[in-house]
């Protein structure tokens, strides 16, 4: 049996139904909009299971499903070596996000990562402590400021309404997931003209250990 | 697998080397106050400590290094000159990136180490001779260099002030070092700082903003860097050989460059010292880019000996730190210098 793990609820979850619909798979949840529980018409040996999207890393990993519907980032920020574990089966084409750092708006001296790592030296130099760049993406942001050898700056952790965290003075920048870019402008925020960290999608994944010939079969009659 | 017990008997011995050098043994909180001390740290360090939270005390980290307590507890209540040695565990998250390593890297390993506070000429010496006779029976390879050596370097530039302190705060960054160079050699086009509609938010100030605009208003009429310069950090950097051959390098550039010549003069002494210590100089190398891999505190010498497998860290490594004690003595400076060895990568040699 392939477990198939996918967005429990909102446009991801819709989006996801639509892409396997287009392949000839019919997911749905079963029953009440409450319930939990989904249904799979149209592909032999798979169960539908729905799941927070940012259990599914966790899940994939623990071969508790086989197959998951999540954004790149989740993964590659939740599972460290996610590589040995887990294979990128297709790039679904929706649910696309960049994880971008973002400074005050008011900033004009401030286009470009180098900027940003000079104002940092500044800052560390004049407040005593160093720039405080706010972010739940702990590990894909440390990983890219120091593959750009930034330095005299800290994470300070976010978990939601990042982008107040400025305003509050909390932190002097920071790094989160945007798709439009609105929430960061409402809160007078700018984004660096580098590219993104990380460019989102919604991805399929399986896992490595399940890729058996029923696991291809199923790929295959995905068009993958 | 070496067992955890082999390790601590390798650690004791090398303990019991280091008292018998005339240290006093130290022995440093395990969980120790996160926020003051992980600010001295270069990012490297400061994210790859275990942090964890104490409903009295605050932020706590799970120590990840051994010089900033003791130097920290030395600048307390110590008199010199100090000899301390301890022996005891660190912790460092190992991250491994997009793919998993067969063999992960220990995130707990043990360190035992020894730290000097003398204002004697011969403090680098004494401590590499004592490393060396503990370890050249594992074959090790030893790896020095000088970031003093550096810092004069980069000081010696014909360069104005901000330009020059931008270079030294970025000397262990070689890319960024790099890019700044590059960009001093060239014409600075003037820069454009189109004033935005957007309300201040944040705790930068517009005060602070504009100071750093003056700055570079100020900077974009520097002439550049004459290419001679770049040329010259060039070959410095790519100084590496046995220790004699490479004085003889640094001396010979030291003749063009006025400014490093005082430090080659230092690190041939501090050579001599090594030598009459009993280690003989073709047996160490010197190389100019040593310390720019290493811990960001360290502004002098530097060292490292290498063993066993390619891909293996350092079995042991260490350098002198005098700006640490002045930044942790609050202005009180005493010149240290020091190092640790690895029990746990001795006790998996001498298993081999």
């Amino acid at each position: 049996m392939i477990r198939l793990g996918v967005p429990s609820k909102g446009r991801l979850m819709e989006q996801t139904f639509d892409w396997f619909a287009d392949r000839g798979v019919r997911l749905s949840r079963s029953g009440s909009d409450r319930e939990y529980a989904g249904q799979v018409e149209g592909a032999e040996g798979v169960s539908l299971v729905l799941l927070s999207a940012g259990e599914i890393p966790r899940e994939l990993r623990a071969g508790r499903i086989e197959l998951g519907v999540t954004g790149t980032d989740l993964i590659r920020e939740k599972l460290a070596g996610w590589k040995s574990d887990i294979v990128e089966a297709v790039p679904m084409g929706f649910g696309h996000a960049d994880l971008i750092l973002a400074v005050p708006e008011c900033w004009c001296d401030c286009e470009n990562l180098d900027d940003l790592t000079s104002i940092a030296r500044d800052f560390r130099a004049v407040h005593g402590f160093r720039l405080r760049i706010a972010t739940k993406y702990h590990r894909l942001v440390r990983a890219w400021l120091a593959a750009h050898e930034v330095a005299d700056y800290q994470l300070v952790d976010s978990q939601g309404a990042t982008e107040g965290t400025v305003a509050n003075q909390t932190a002097e920048a920071i790094a989160d997931i945007t798709s439009s870019g609105a929430t960061l402008r409402a809160n007078n925020l700018k984004i660096l003209s580098e590219e993104p960290i990380l460019r989102s999608q919604a991805t399929l994944f399986a896992n490595r250990a399940a890729m058996d010939p029923n696991m291809k079969r199923f790929l295959n009659q995905l068009g993958l | 697998m070496t067992l955890r017990c082999d390790k601590q008997t390798v650690g004791k011995r090398l303990l019991a080397a280091f008292r018998e050098a005339g240290a006093e043994e130290v022995a440093p909180d395990i969980l120790l106050p996160a926020e003051s001390l992980l600010d001295l740290y270069g990012e490297d360090i400061r994210a790859r400590a275990y942090v964890t939270s104490d409903p009295i005390r605050g932020e706590m980290m799970l120590r990840p290094d051994f010089t900033v307590p003791v130097v920290q507890a030395h600048m307390e209540n110590g008199a010199e000159p100090a000899r301390y040695c301890y022996l005891g565990e660190v912790f460092r998250k190992q991250d491994m990136g997009d793919t998993r390593p067969e063999t992960p890297r220990d995130n707990e390993y043990l360190q035992a180490g020894f730290e000097l506070f003398s204002h004697e000429t011969g403090a680098d010496a004494e401590v590499f001779a004592l490393f060396y006779r503990l370890l050249s029976p594992y074959g090790a390879r030893a790896e020095t260099g000088d970031m003093g050596l550096l810092l004069d370097a980069v000081r010696g530039l014909p360069l104005p002030a901000p330009r020059r302190d931008a270079l030294l705060h970025h000397i262990w960054r070689a890319g960024r070092f790099q890019q700044l160079l590059i960009r001093f050699s060239a014409e600075t086009r003037p820069r454009d700082f189109p004033q935005s509609a957007a309300s201040w938010t944040g705790l930068r100030s517009a005060t602070e903003m504009q100071a750093r605009i003056d700055r570079l208003q100020a900077d974009a009429g520097s002439p550049p860097l004459p290419a001679v310069w770049t040329e010259r950090l060039k070959r410095l950097f790519a100084v590496r050989a046995p220790a004699s051959e490479a004085v003889v390098m640094l001396r010979e550039l030291a003749l063009e460059w006025p400014e490093i010549a005082g430090a080659v003069e230092r690190i041939a002494i501090r050579f001599d010292k090594i030598a009459r210590a009993g280690v003989a100089p073709e047996q160490v190398v010197f190389d100019a880019s040593h310390g720019r891999t290493t811990m960001e505190y360290y502004d002098g010498f530097t060292f490292s000996f290498m063993a066993g497998d390619r891909g293996w860290p350092p079995i042991a490594s260490g350098g002198r730190y005098d700006a640490l004690t002045s930044v942790l003595g609050k202005g009180r400076r005493i010149p240290a210098v020091g190092g640790i060895i690895r029990p746990g990568l001795l006790a998996e040699l001498e298993a081999a």
